[in-house]
């Protein structure tokens, strides 16, 4: 097939290497104590689901999801941790409460995500007959100029809000003091 | 031959996986910024769910990343708005964590 027997265990690899640090990424974010060590699992999370989205074929949301999520959101938070000292320890909750709710939630979790994988992987889904387009980064930008224009404008002016309003509220906190 | 990253069952799962870690984490974290990260979690769910479906199963394979770069940058403002309401709240409060926030709770 090609020139090199043992490529598809290269790839195979790297799409394992991709999806178990997208998992030890969610479960790190969702269960550690810290919160520092809960955004260190986001970032790593983000670097999982980056390689996931260069697998499927969009090489341009991989670049843009380490860019958006790793380089600004995650920094961003990494910021609000170091303004607001989330560590302090909170009094220890009795035991049983902590297990009671502990397992319910896990529960409601647990549901939650058998169901839709159940669906997910059980759904009558339709491959298309053929493609219109070939998913490009030429073929994006295309859309984005003409059938999404008005969304792409739109987002714009939902960025220059929450940029305006972020520093409102942040400003207000200030001068009352 | 079928290849383990062409069968859209994975990412499907993966994404099943990542919102039941998000609401868990949404549930059980105490202060607010825990509760972002959470939030975040669920937004990658969504992200990779439209991904996976977009390249298997849409006749236009545009239409999916569209989406999610709008997602993204919806989840940039929240963050932002977010990390700015929770400093004005560390500000008034000397505290992050949502069981001290109960001024308006009857």
């Amino acid at each position: 097939m090609n020139a090199f027997p043992f490529a598809d265990y290269l790839v195979t690899a790297i799409f394992a290497l991709a999806v178990g640090l997208t998992l030890v990424g969610a479960l790190v974010a969702a269960l550690s104590t810290r919160i520092i060590r809960g955004v260190s699992g986001l970032m790593i999370c983000c670097v999982g689901l980056a390689g996931l989205f260069y697998f499927l074929n969009s090489p341009f949301l991989a670049l843009m999801e380490i860019l958006i999520y790793v380089g600004a959101v995650c920094v961003t938070i990494v910021f609000g941790v170091m303004l607001s000292e989330p560590d302090e320890p909170a009094e220890p909750e009795k035991p049983g409460r902590a297990l009671l709710w502990g397992g319910t939630a896990a529960a409601i979790c647990l549901a939650v995500f058998l169901g839709i994988a159940h669906l997910a992987v059980n759904a009558p889904w339709a491959t298309p007959a053929k493609l219109t387009t070939d998913g490009s980064v030429r073929a994006i930008g295309v859309s984005l100029l003409t059938t999404y224009s008005l969304p792409f404008e739109l987002i714009s002016v939902v960025l220059l809000v929450a940029i305006l309003g972020a520093l409102v509220i942040a400003r207000s906190g200030r001068t009352k003091e | 031959m079928n290849h383990l990253h062409q069968q859209p069952a994975i990412y499907l799962v993966l994404a099943a996986f990542l919102l039941g870690a998000g609401l868990y984490g949404l549930i059980r974290r105490r202060t607010l910024i825990g509760m972002l990260i959470a939030g975040e979690l669920i937004f990658s769910a969504a992200s990779l769910n439209f991904m996976a479906v977009n390249r298997f199963f849409a006749p236009d394979p545009t239409v999916g990343q569209i989406f999610v770069l709008f997602i993204m940058g919806l989840a940039a403002a929240e963050v932002a708005i977010a990390l700015s309401i929770i400093i004005a709240v560390y500000r008034n409060y000397r505290s992050i964590h949502s069981t001290e926030m109960s001024e308006l709770k009857g």
